[in-house]
């Protein structure tokens, strides 16, 4: 199983400036550990040091945020996309 | 410096007014590493709020995903402040995502919106003028696409 993982531009110089790679999973958890083992300079931008998702990014299957499904828990299938963007606020 | 068609000026002024009495957002796409807005996203302002501005993060996605499908990025943020200048607030400073970002604020303390354009680099202020491209014809296809929160088209499945 190959999920897509679109990265922001703020964290692609930490993975070659890529914007989008593919890591194998069966849940957004797995894709996600690939990812931060892949490159570990997005382990403390996308997880806190306890493996949950950090609170200044979003991370979506496709249409959906994570946080509404089953977090990182949730199951992805071939060709899902997986979404990792900065939360975006201000005052 | 960055570069507006008057057709964007105009998408990112009444989406702001259109808010009221509420703070208003977006996202701006363009080439990444560019000075030109090629795309004006209107998102919902998920603080719901006429201090704070949150861009819903759904609208987020689905913009992200447009203007990739376009060969485009999400290049800088826009967003209202309702009763003071548009310079970024502490706030804002403060929580800047992205230092390649533009960070475009509407003032509409006055009758008239005013809209200016700043970097926001590791906590330091650098307002960049805000010029008005050409209008290409090409602008403005993404609201034309739908009201926030709705399809967005290209690489979508
Ligand atoms: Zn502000």
């Amino acid at each position: 199983m190959s999920v897509e993982v679109r990265l922001p531009t703020l964290l692609r110089g930490h993975a070659e400036g890529r914007s989008t790679v593919s890591f194998p999973g069966s849940t957004v958890g797995e894709v996600l550990d690939a990812l931060v083992t892949a490159y570990p300079g997005l382990a403390g931008q996308v997880l806190t040091d306890d493996g949950s998702l950090h609170r200044f990014v979003n991370v979506y299957l496709n249409d959906d945020d994570v946080r509404y499904l089953d977090r990182l828990d949730t199951k992805v299938n071939d060709g899902d996309t997986v979404s990792i963007l900065p939360a975006v606020a201000g005052g | 410096m960055l570069e507006l068609s008057a057709t964007i000026h105009a998408q990112i002024v009444a989406h702001c007014l259109g808010g009221l009495p509420e703070e208003a957002c977006g996202l701006l796409s363009g080439q990444l590493g560019g000075e030109t807005v090629e795309g004006c996203y209107p998102a919902r302002n998920a603080a719901a709020s006429a201090k704070l501005y949150t861009v819903d993060p759904t609208d987020f996605v689905r913009a992200d995903r447009h203007a990739q499908s376009h060969g485009l990025e999400i290049i800088g943020v826009f967003h209202s402040h309702t009763h003071t200048d548009a310079y970024p607030s502490p706030t804002d400073i403060a929580q800047a995502p992205d230092p390649a970002w533009h960070y475009v604020i509407v003032s509409l303390r006055q009758a008239e919106p005013s809209v200016r354009s700043y970097r926001i680099v590791e906590g330091t202020v650098t307002e960049e003028p805000v010029v008005q491209a050409a209008d290409t014809g090409a602008e403005g296809r993404p609201q034309a696409a739908g009201p926030p929160g709705g399809r967005s088209g290209g690489a979508g499945r």
